[in-house]
């Protein structure tokens, strides 16, 4: 069984990986998606025009593949590491999201929902501080 | 409404495939060796489990719920409003994968509650 250092020495920079990856992708995504306009109705064809407008913009194929980094990464380190400990410190991104939402796409974000924004944050560092795994076969 | 509608399917299919995932992964086992051919092994590996299969199925209805609510709501808004996960993921965790998830895990779950609560409430 290796130790829990080595363990949180590989731990750590995919843990990283995996926010700023998300994010990225999903402003990308929130990027693209502001161009396409409303829905017109839910009917097949429309639906299907609809589609293929979405997957003809650059930048819905950039947000793609950096979410695709993001779930190879995030796939690699839910191998070893308890979901309940990864799937909060990822969080980090849900932070950096807003961030990067106001620096890049200029969107206007209320004071409350920065508040909002460090509760989640306060609740990663919380999580962060538990052991990585309590499923492990030692 | 409509976004609210959205916003729970991006929670509930991402979530059920974040688990679906999980335990696939942990079938597998920890990985070890980070060459990139050991790294095309456990993706090769992956693909051949059900489990990742139906993750990925669930994660693709979130990604398209995502997608539509991007279209007319902001990305600030949002994304910390899907963090509404690591609560529905708790308990999947602790419930579906007998996860021991401490109360100090508990503890900063109720402050991301808090939080995406926040951000709904300031919208």
């Amino acid at each position: 069984m290796p130790s829990s250092k080595n363990l949180l020495a590989k731990t750590i920079p995919l843990l990283i990986l995996v926010p700023v990856f998300g994010s990225v992708g999903n402003v990308l995504l929130g990027k693209g998606m502001r161009g396409m306009g409303k829905l017109p109705d839910l009917s097949i064809p429309s639906l299907a025009v609809y589609l293929l407008k979405i997957l003809s913009s650059g930048w819905i194929w950039l947000g793609i593949g950096s979410l695709l980094i993001f779930f190879v990464s995030y796939m690699l380190v839910l191998s070893w590491a308890d979901y309940s400990y990864v799937m909060p410190v990822t969080a980090v991104g849900y932070v950096l999201a807003p961030l990067l939402a106001h620096l890049l796409l200029g969107e206007v974000v209320p004071g409350a929902r920065w508040v909002g924004a460090a509760f989640i944050f306060l609740g990663v560092a919380v999580v962060g501080r538990t052991p990585p795994s309590t499923t492990r076969q030692v | 409404m409509r976004t609210f509608l959205f916003l729970a399917i991006v929670v509930l299919a991402g979530t059920g495939g974040d688990i679906a995932v999980t335990h696939a992964m942990k079938q597998i086992g920890e990985v070890k060796n980070f060459s990139p051919r050991a790294i095309l092994g456990v993706l090769w590996h992956a693909l051949k489990s059900k489990w990742i299969w139906l993750g990925i199925a669930l994660m693709t209805v979130a990604f398209f719920a995502l997608l539509a609510v991007l279209s007319w709501a902001e990305v600030s808004f949002v994304v910390p409003a899907t963090a509404a996960n690591y609560v529905v993921g708790a308990f999947g965790a602790r419930f579906l994968l007998k996860e021991r998830v401490s109360q100090t895990r508990w503890a900063g779950l109720l402050l991301v509650a808090a939080g995406v609560a926040l951000v709904c409430a300031a919208r």
